[in-house]
């Protein structure tokens, strides 16, 4: 938590000094003129749309439209995603936007925030409708903490009733989605809706910046809450014809805490009583043609799991050995392999590179802390990543089979990975084909007792790879 | 094909190449080496055919003895099997993760709450110092292998092994065919495949090799009277007691064997050396083993050897009175004098040694061997374990298969060809055979001498008729057809021809051996497949379409605990997990398969026994925090903790005379239904297996609550647990796992 605080730091400080000037000057010379929040708690997953109709009202053109969130919002985010819409009602199409966390000068209780880049500047008097995507994980509290086989999973979700923005806000309502018809309660703040699923808060007309509201909703949520503590997933390349792909899961229901009896015989004989928050079946989105794939754990392998493959996409049911309840953790290895030539191109400058997908192939798990590591065949240089989103990379050996100067590992790390991050991002390295020749070598040279010059000739290629 | 004599070079013992001094012989050498070039003359003498066709067969028994233990791994997983070797595959983990020094300094808090255990201190560090050696070879040869796959295949890499130690026991003992057979005998036989299959990693694995290594050594030595062998042979008992507590049967029968030439006047001076330097340097060595220590001089059953030791020095030294006394009335008189003394001298030793404490009488596990009935008297602990039972016939059979039957024959055939060395193996396959009788387990002892002796009496026979069948050169054709009893044929045996049917006769009889032989084969492919390779973690069963059903609650019970219990939760369970729950589950148990403490395992006994209010108090007293059931009523799995209850039982009651068996029992009948003991009905065991069972409906048409493993409705639908509560049962049932909840606030 520490080091990525300090990264923060050092990251807004940085940015600071370039932008703070600008935002000094343009901040409040916008106004948001309607602004429409919808948030949908139906997972454990808290996905936010935003829709805001930016007016400039100042007299120089705006090139940022800045986002402000709470301190603790703000550590829980995930991803922000914006986009700027273009065209009139029926031909609307959106044109992605390059979003930067900043710091907030002049922001009360220590908000922070991000600032969308537009890309062709604001002109005065001008309006442009944008479309917000934020998700933050962690953010729905079971409450109570603890709950029996017996009972429902009940979570508290805090947030304000008028959006926080360094802008004067015109108009503006919020929509809360709520998975079930159970909602204990909800803060009322006139005027405020309930119907069915959904909670409405607004219109609210007027706002300066920096309002808030603070709301509190209880509701049910039986949502599977998976969360995976830890991901280490490991792409092998291997010049042979094959990558291979070994994902280490560490598990863990981060929903209210199981407590007391589990009993079997209810677990068994009332399903949809029992243990309603519980699950037992992931689901792991796996590329098409995969192969040997394996699901095991440190004592051995677990025999429930099912792979179903068809040309688009392959997909692996897989069971934990046991029911995961609140707070119930289990650790787990995915293994397969895929065919080299859906994964690996040659660029244009002769380079290769691996082309793959980045986060986590479960389908709606949070993931805290994912590390990324792809081995490169040996003898393998200049590796660079290319990551569509920020994440800190290292370099780093490993010895495999035969191995003789190490394999170099391109590690990328990213703490708080959601689905949509699901996109695909490149290493480009340099490869010499003749070191897949290495290894074969080495291998009859240690069970043939070759003469003298073959002997050499390997060591050769062998040092070879060292320079 | 194997009866071609080269007409020239046959005179030449070895290499063609070696320049001779007569010009033919030159011009010979060059044409031959010029055939030998070109591939289509490609010939070979027939000492170099029989040597080729000899090392095929036995690379061949070398690799089939490796895949045959396969099957484990093809039908399951690459796993560790059973109980022993978990605790094996963790102190090797151990061993291979902080270094020799940490492994041998090893004191494990996490069984034998609150005791601990010592392990560098109470194990054979043989096994794990071996695959920890080959893991860091295979990784220094840049074998990027897991500790568990070198674990796994550690026991058939040494079956492997003793398949080439089998060849060259029986090319001493007899000659290389018997040799050949007795490795191909041994590749397969069941009895040594139940303990050596992939994942079937314990001691017995590396022991029988260290066992028939040391064996094989010593008889050599004795028959060369070489330093060299019987200083390999110390080696390899230091290797075998480094391996095993088995080493005890190699320190007693070796001193016997000796005994035995002694008194039927074949002492020599090979024996001598062979003797003296094998014992003193393998009880040097054996000392290092800390496990060992001193006992090879302080207890009882290594006086034997000892005694031995000095009575050759005895002989020794009376041969050489007699050599310088020419005398021969002054020997006999002499002799009678030292005889006296020195069986005197012994006696007293051996009495003041015991007497004083010095020396340890014999262990319980020791009489038990010698007298079947004494374990079931006196230690339950021992008599528990269904592999101490007595061995029925069906298991002989199902181990052995024909060798059973070849086993006298080939006693007939060394009692006909008597040596030192078949007097040997004539004395391991007797006494190995009467403690093969006496314990299951022991089968594996017996195992290689039966395949020495059968391998003897197959290689005989076959070699008899072919030599009958070959009289005539036209029937050739079938002793070369014999796969497995290629046997080196000196066609120079010259046969009465006086039988008439004589040679038809010798066919039959060679099909017969051939059939009998090849159904040993099927015998052993099947028993292997269908028995020995089931890990007995995960269960299998078919389900009631054919289909394979696996039960993996084990693990998912070990899983469980390993993952959702606080670090420091003490486990209670019967003794047979215990291995396994700090292997998998990686927690702290009470008791666990090294009964060392029979004290300890009667406490959980006698709280397994016990009332929940009374057991509550040994628990609390005990830490225990998690209570571990195993249950079969569900599934129907047999040896599960209800079957076992009458052992706690009787080994609680052994040490707290509380808990007396008949309050268990109704008309002494074990029973779980209506009609058993009140005892039984709400003892702790019974409580924890069918807690909420009642409710259960296992079988269609059968009332809820009935018990599968048993066959019988439960007596006790209403369970109600005070102190504890269920934690986790596995999706089977097969395992159950209660918390002990803490002591309610008194206000």
């Amino acid at each position: 938590m520490e080091t990525l605080l300090k990264a923060r730091l050092a990251l807004i400080f940085s940015i600071l000094t370039h932008v703070s000037l600008l935002i000094c000057a343009s901040s409040h010379e916008l106004q948001i003129v309607n602004a429409e929040k919808r948030i949908d708690l139906t997972s454990h997953i808290v996905k936010v749309f935003l829709t805001l109709k930016v007016e400039n009202t100042g007299t120089l053109p705006a090139s940022d439209v800045l986002l402000a969130f709470p301190p603790t919002e703000f550590d829980r985010l995930s991803l922000v995603k914006a986009a700027i819409a273009t065209g009139k009602k029926k031909k609307r199409s959106y044109v992605p936007l390059d979003v930067k966390p900043i710091e907030l000068l002049d922001a009360p209780n220590g908000a922070k925030g991000f600032s969308i880049s537009l890309i062709n500047p604001l002109s005065p008097g001008a309006t442009a409708t944008f479309e917000v995507l934020y998700i933050s994980t962690h953010s729905l509290k079971p409450f109570p903490e603890e709950i029996s086989q017996s009972e429902s999973q009940l979570v508290y979700y805090h947030d304000s009733a008028f959006m926080l923005s360094p802008y004067h806000i015109k108009q503006q309502s919020t929509f809360i989605k709520t998975p079930s018809t159970k909602v204990e309660s909800f803060t009322k703040l006139e005027p405020t809706n309930r119907a069915s699923k959904e909670i409405r808060y607004g219109p609210y007309e007027d706002r300066p910046p920096y309002s808030f509201s603070p709301i509190l909703l209880h509701f049910e949520n039986n949502y599977p809450f998976a969360v995976v503590e830890e991901l280490v997933r490991e792409v092998e390349i291997s010049h042979w014809g094959s990558i291979q792909i070994t994902e280490h899961y560490k598990l863990a229901h981060a929903g209210a805490r199981h407590k007391g009896v589990f009993s079997r015989v209810e677990y068994q004989s009332k399903p949809s009583l029992s243990g309603v928050s519980s699950f037992r079946h992931l689901l792991a989105r796996l590329p098409p043609k995969v192969h040997s794939v394996y699901y095991r754990d440190e004592i051995g392998n677990i025999s429930s799991s099912h792979l179903r493959k068809d040309f688009q996409k392959s997909e692996l049911e897989i069971e934990p050995r046991y029911p995961l309840f609140g707070g119930w953790k289990a650790t787990f290895v995915i293994g397969y392999g895929l065919p080299l030539q859906d994964f690996l191109f040659e660029s244009s400058d002769g380079r290769r590179y691996l082309n793959f997908t980045f986060g986590c192939p479960l389908a709606e798990t949070v993931v805290d802390k994912l590390t990324l590591k792809v081995v490169l065949p040996e003898g393998s240089t200049g590796p660079t990543a290319v990551v569509p989103f920020q994440v800190e990379q290292h370099l780093e050996k490993k010895y495999s089979y035969l191995d003789v100067v190490g394999r170099t590992v391109v590690v990328l790390e990213k703490k708080n990975v959601v689905p949509e991050h699901n996109s695909h991002f490149q290493v480009y390295y340099s490869f010499n084909p003749i070191f897949m020749l290495a290894e074969p070598l080495i291998c009859s040279n240690l069970s043939l007792p070759t003469p003298k010059g073959k002997m050499e000739e390997s060591w050769n290629i062998c040092l070879m790879r060292e320079t | 094909m194997v009866g071609k004599i080269e007409p020239v070079n046959g005179s030449v013992k070895s290499g063609s190449n070696n320049p001779t001094n007569s010009a033919t012989m030159t011009s010979n050498a060059k044409s031959d080496l010029l055939n030998s070039l070109s591939f289509k003359s490609f010939k070979l003498k027939t000492k170099q055919q029989e040597l080729l066709i000899r090392v095929s067969i036995l690379f061949l028994v070398y690799v089939l003895a490796f895949i045959t233990r396969l099957f484990s791994v093809l039908r399951y997983e690459s796993m560790i099997h059973e109980f022993d070797p978990y605790f094996n595959y963790r102190t090797t983990l151990f061993l291979t993760q902080k270094g020799f020094y940490e492994f041998w300094n090893w004191f494990d808090s996490e069984s034998w709450y609150p005791l601990g255990r010592i392990i560098g201190g109470t194990l054979y560090p043989g096994l794990m110092v071996t695959a920890a050696i080959i893991y860091w070879g295979l990784r220094f040869l840049k074998f990027a292998v897991h500790i568990r796959e070198v674990c796994v295949l550690t026991a058939p890499f040494f079956a492997s092994n003793t398949t080439l130690v089998a060849y060259f026991f029986g090319k001493e003992i007899w000659d290389s065919g018997a040799g050949l057979v007795a490795a191909a005998l041994i590749a397969i036989c069941p009895g040594y495949i139940s303990r050596s299959v992939a994942g079937s990693y314990d001691n017995e694995g590396v022991a029988i090799f260290a066992l028939l290594l040391t064996f094989y050594l010593f008889v050599k030595a004795v028959n060369t009277g070489s330093l060299a062998w019987a200083l390999a042979s110390a080696f390899g008992y230091f290797y075998m007691v480094s391996a095993w507590g088995g080493y005890v049967f190699i320190i007693n029968l070796i001193p016997l064997y000796v005994l035995v030439l002694l008194i039927t006047g074949r002492y020599s001076m090979r024996l001598y050396v062979a003797y003296n330097c094998m014992y003193i340097l393998g009880m040097l060595l054996a000392m290092q083993i800390r496990f060992v220590g001193f006992q090879h001089v302080q207890s009882g059953e290594h006086m034997a050897a000892m005694g031995v030791f000095f009575l050759i020095q005895v002989f020794y030294f009376l041969d050489w009175v007699k050599y310088m006394l020419s005398d021969t009335k002054l020997f006999q008189s002499f002799l009678k004098i030292t005889v006296t003394s020195a069986v005197a001298v012994g006696t007293v030793a051996l009495g003041v040694g015991t007497a004083s404490g010095y020396i340890s009488p014999w262990t319980g596990r020791f009489y038990s061997l010698l007298d079947p009935t004494y374990a079931k008297d006196h230690i339950p602990i021992i008599a528990s374990v269904s592999e101490h039972q007595p061995t029925a016939w069906s298991s002989f059979m199902f181990d052995f298969h024909i060798l059973l039957f070849l086993f006298p024959a080939g006693l007939y055939f060394c009692f006909k060809r008597l040596s030192d060395a078949t007097i040997f193996i004539v004395m391991y396959g007797l006494t190995s055979m009467y403690f093969a009788g006496v314990m299951v387990r022991l089968i594996l002892v017996a195992t290689p001498a039966v395949c020495l002796i059968s391998a003897i009496a197959v290689s005989a026979t076959i070699k008899n008729l072919t030599q009958l069948v070959r009289a005539k050169p036209k029937v050739s054709q079938i002793s070369s057809s014999k796969g497995v009893s290629n046997v080196k044929s000196s066609s120079k045996g010259s046969l009465d021809q006086s039988q008439p049917f004589q040679k038809n006769g010798a066919v039959a009889l060679l099909f017969g051996a051939f059939y009998l032989l090849s159904k040993y084969a099927t015998h052993c492919t099947w028993v292997t497949s269908e028995a020995y390779s089931s890990p007995s973690i995960v269960l299998a069963a078919r389900g009631a379409h054919g289909n394979r059903v696996i039960f993996d609650d084990y693990r998912e019970a070990y899983f469980w605990l390993r993952q959702n219990t606080p670090q420091d939760a003490k486990i209670m369970s019967w003794w047979d997990y215990g291995y396994q729950i700090t292997a998998m589950g990686n927690r702290t148990v009470i008791v666990d398969n090294n009964t060392w403490n029979n004290t300890h395992i009667a406490t959980v006994g006698r709280a397994m026994s016990s009332y929940e209010d009374e057991a509550y108090e040994i628990m609390r007293s005990l830490d225990v925090d998690y209570v571990l059931v195993v249950f079969g009523g569900v599934t129907g799995y047999s040896s599960d903790d209800i079957n076992k209850f009458l052992w706690m039982v009787r080994i609680g009651g052994g040490v707290f005379p509380v808990i007396k068996e008949p309050d268990y029992l109704v008309n002494g009948e074990y029973r779980v239904d209506k009609g058993a003991a009140p005892k039984m009905l709400n003892c702790l065991m019974y409580k924890l297996s069918y807690y909420r069972f009642g409710e259960l409906v296992t079988e269609y048409g059968k009332p809820p609550g009935y018990d599968r493993a048993r066959g019988v409705e439960i007596g006790n639908k209403d369970i109600k647990l005070e102190h504890l509560e269920e934690a986790f049962t596995t999706s089977n049932w097969i395992v159950r796992i209660y918390r002990v909840k803490p002591p309610n606030n008194r206000w």
